[in-house]
């Protein structure tokens, strides 16, 4: 099976640092795949490169059978990439609603892609999912609030259901449960549990005990280079990883669970 | 990008609306359309009422507001700040000086040539301007308007150089030339209203939108997959066009065109009338050109032509006390919202 994301030698500097070095990544369709590692190990910097928010210096990205190095991120998101920032960047005059309705009309309320029109209509359908996709996450009831009224973990929130507008194929999570609070975090891990598996997740976490609860598969970056891929298991067996992140002279366990 | 955390207001009685929640610019409210009514009929009926001179310079008033509102499509709708919007005024109004001389003076065709050129100028000169971005993009569109006020300057086979273009005879309805300042005015109001309309519905749109989406946050917008080059230059062609109907009106009205309508201080003015009236709102941007209008024509000339320094003086106030320009007053009161 044609894996949904894959990039194969991945690189890119800033000036002598190399942040992302020789990455080689293979995301299989309907995994829930986790790119963790310790902080400046470059998992955001390869978000970037996947995206298309930023160029490699080297290497090639796939969006399924497709090469899409060349790509703008623009033209990636129409094929199915969507993505939320780790800082959350969302629009200071609209509301949760319209914000969720530009990327519904733009990808359309059925996936699919839609026109942008330049007259005023009602779009019952763009309504319907908008009220759709603020209800999964849990926003339903601030809906008609403007975004600076929105507390971080609401923000957070929305930044989710403003990714899942865009119709995904591959959905890219950086840090998505950041600053949320445990009842928010435990809402967002049952909202991409309970996505159909045609929607293929790639998501930056340093909340392990998320991580191993929604991962199926763990890659672990270190200094701009793949340390591991594996199992959840492999990963917190690997005695490579807990170096990694705890230095080697440490021994304590890092991972409880 | 937009740091959300800078901004807190709360209108909580927003919330818990019946109408559409991704729209919510369909909940208006009765008083808000009784405004509309009275000011409509007001601006009607003022000829009826006003001196010759008065009618004139509330004509003169009409096309610079609906150069403003244009202007307000760029700058507060999509975030564009530009110094060369009167190019397109300008554009338009030689366009359409040019045809009355020489082709027809007929409604609708100056009108109608002065939109397109102002169009095609935007369209010819845009590309380079929509790629860049903040100061860049204020430089740019500068320099593409003096480069236009120039050619207008230097290019005396079309545009009577340094004497502007002269002899456009009066605009024909029917046959009928509208040499009486009423009927004039009354044409001026009526394309005035319909451009203004078509630019609020536009802004209303989802296009609209997507322009203030770009506004908010360009780099999100590009996540989320709006091609935000291609919407800034539609945004562009089309205040281009708005301005150049806007000219033609100029046309009509000054029955002469001078460099110095598409020059600097016009773009600069303009620019003043949008950040006065409150930009983003369209309709205060028109109560902007009105205060830059009366301070400059009106009250200008008893101050011993001190009346730029009037207007200095109105805009630093307005900057401190109105930061969201004279349509914030409306803001202060519960039954309105800020945005078209």
């Amino acid at each position: 099976m044609t894996p949904a994301l894959s990039c194969h030698g991945l690189r890119r500097s800033f000036g002598a640092l190399r942040a992302v070095d020789d990455v080689d990544l293979t995301v299989e369709a309907g995994a829930r795949h986790a790119l963790i590692g310790p902080n400046g190990a470059g998992k955001s910097t390869v978000f970037r490169l996947l995206s298309g928010r930023m160029r490699p210096d080297a290497g090639t990205v796939r969006l399924a059978d497709r090469d899409v190095t060349r790509l703008s991120e623009v033209a990636r998101c129409r094929l199915g990439m969507s993505q939320t920032l780790q800082h959350t960047s969302l629009f200071a005059s609209l509301t949760a609603a319209e914000t969720v309705a530009l990327a519904v009309r733009r990808h359309g309320p059925t996936g699919g892609g839609a026109r942008i029109e330049p007259w005023p209509r009602r779009h019952p359908a763009v309504d319907a999912r908008c009220a759709e996709l603020l209800a999964d996450v849990g926003l339903a009831d601030v809906a008609a609030r403007p975004v600076p009224a929105l507390s971080h973990g609401e923000r957070k929130q929305l930044e989710v259901a403003l990714a899942l507008a865009c119709a995904p194929t591959v959905l890219m999570l950086d840090e998505p449960a950041a600053g949320m609070s445990p009842a928010e975090s435990a809402r967002l891990l049952a909202l991409l549990d309970g996505l159909p598996r045609e929607v293929t997740v790639l998501f930056v976490e340093h909340d392990l005990d998320l991580v191993f609860d929604l991962a199926d598969r763990v890659t672990v970056l270190h200094l701009g280079r793949v340390l591991l891929s594996g199992t959840p298991d492999e990963v917190r067996a690997s005695d490579a990883v807990r170096e990694a992140y705890l230095g080697t002279g440490r021994r304590e366990e890092l991972f409880t669970s | 990008m937009t740091d959300v955390s800078q901004q807190a207001e709360v209108p909580d009685n927003v919330v818990g609306g019946t109408a559409s929640v991704t729209d919510p610019g369909r909940r208006r409210s009765p008083l808000t359309i009784a405004v509309v009514v009275v000011v409509v009929l007001v601006l009607a009926a003022a000829p009826l009422f006003l001196a010759p001179f008065a009618t004139t310079t509330l004509t003169r008033l009409l096309v610079f507001g609906l150069l403003a509102v244009s202007l307000d499509l760029l700058v507060g709708v999509t975030g564009l700040p530009s110094l060369g919007h009167a190019a397109y005024f300008g554009a338009g109004a030689y366009a359409a000086g040019w045809v009355s001389v020489h082709v027809t003076a007929a409604i609708p065709v100056p009108l109608l040539v002065g939109a397109v050129v102002g169009g095609v100028a935007a369209a010819a000169t845009g590309w380079v301007a929509v790629r860049s971005a903040g100061v860049y993009f204020l430089m740019l569109t500068l320099a593409i308007g003096e480069v236009l006020a120039q050619l207008a300057q230097s290019w005396d086979s079309v545009t009577g150089g340094a004497n502007g273009l002269s002899g456009i005879p009066a605009a024909r309805l029917g046959g009928e030339p509208l040499v009486n300042a009423g009927y004039l005015y009354w044409y001026v109001l009526v394309v005035g209203l319909v451009a203004f309309a078509l630019v609020w519905l536009l802004a209303r749109s989802p296009f609209g939108a997507a322009l203030r989406g770009i506004r908010d946050n360009e780099p999100r917008m590009r996540a989320i997959g709006y091609p935000t080059v291609v919407h800034k230059y539609a945004a562009f062609v089309a205040a281009g066009t708005v301005a150049g109907a806007a000219g033609s009106l100029l046309a009509a009205q000054q029955r002469l065109v001078t460099p110095s309508d598409l020059g600097f201080t016009t773009a600069a003015l303009v620019l003043l009338a949008v950040v006065i009236g409150g930009a983003g709102t369209l309709w205060g941007p028109v109560v902007g050109a009105a205060v830059v209008i009366l301070v400059r024509d009106a009250l200008g000339p008893g101050l011993g032509g001190h009346g730029e320094l009037l207007l200095g003086i109105v805009f630093v106030l307005v900057v401190y006390l109105l930061p969201r320009g004279a349509a914030g007053l409306a803001g202060l009161r519960p039954f309105r919202r800020r945005r078209p």
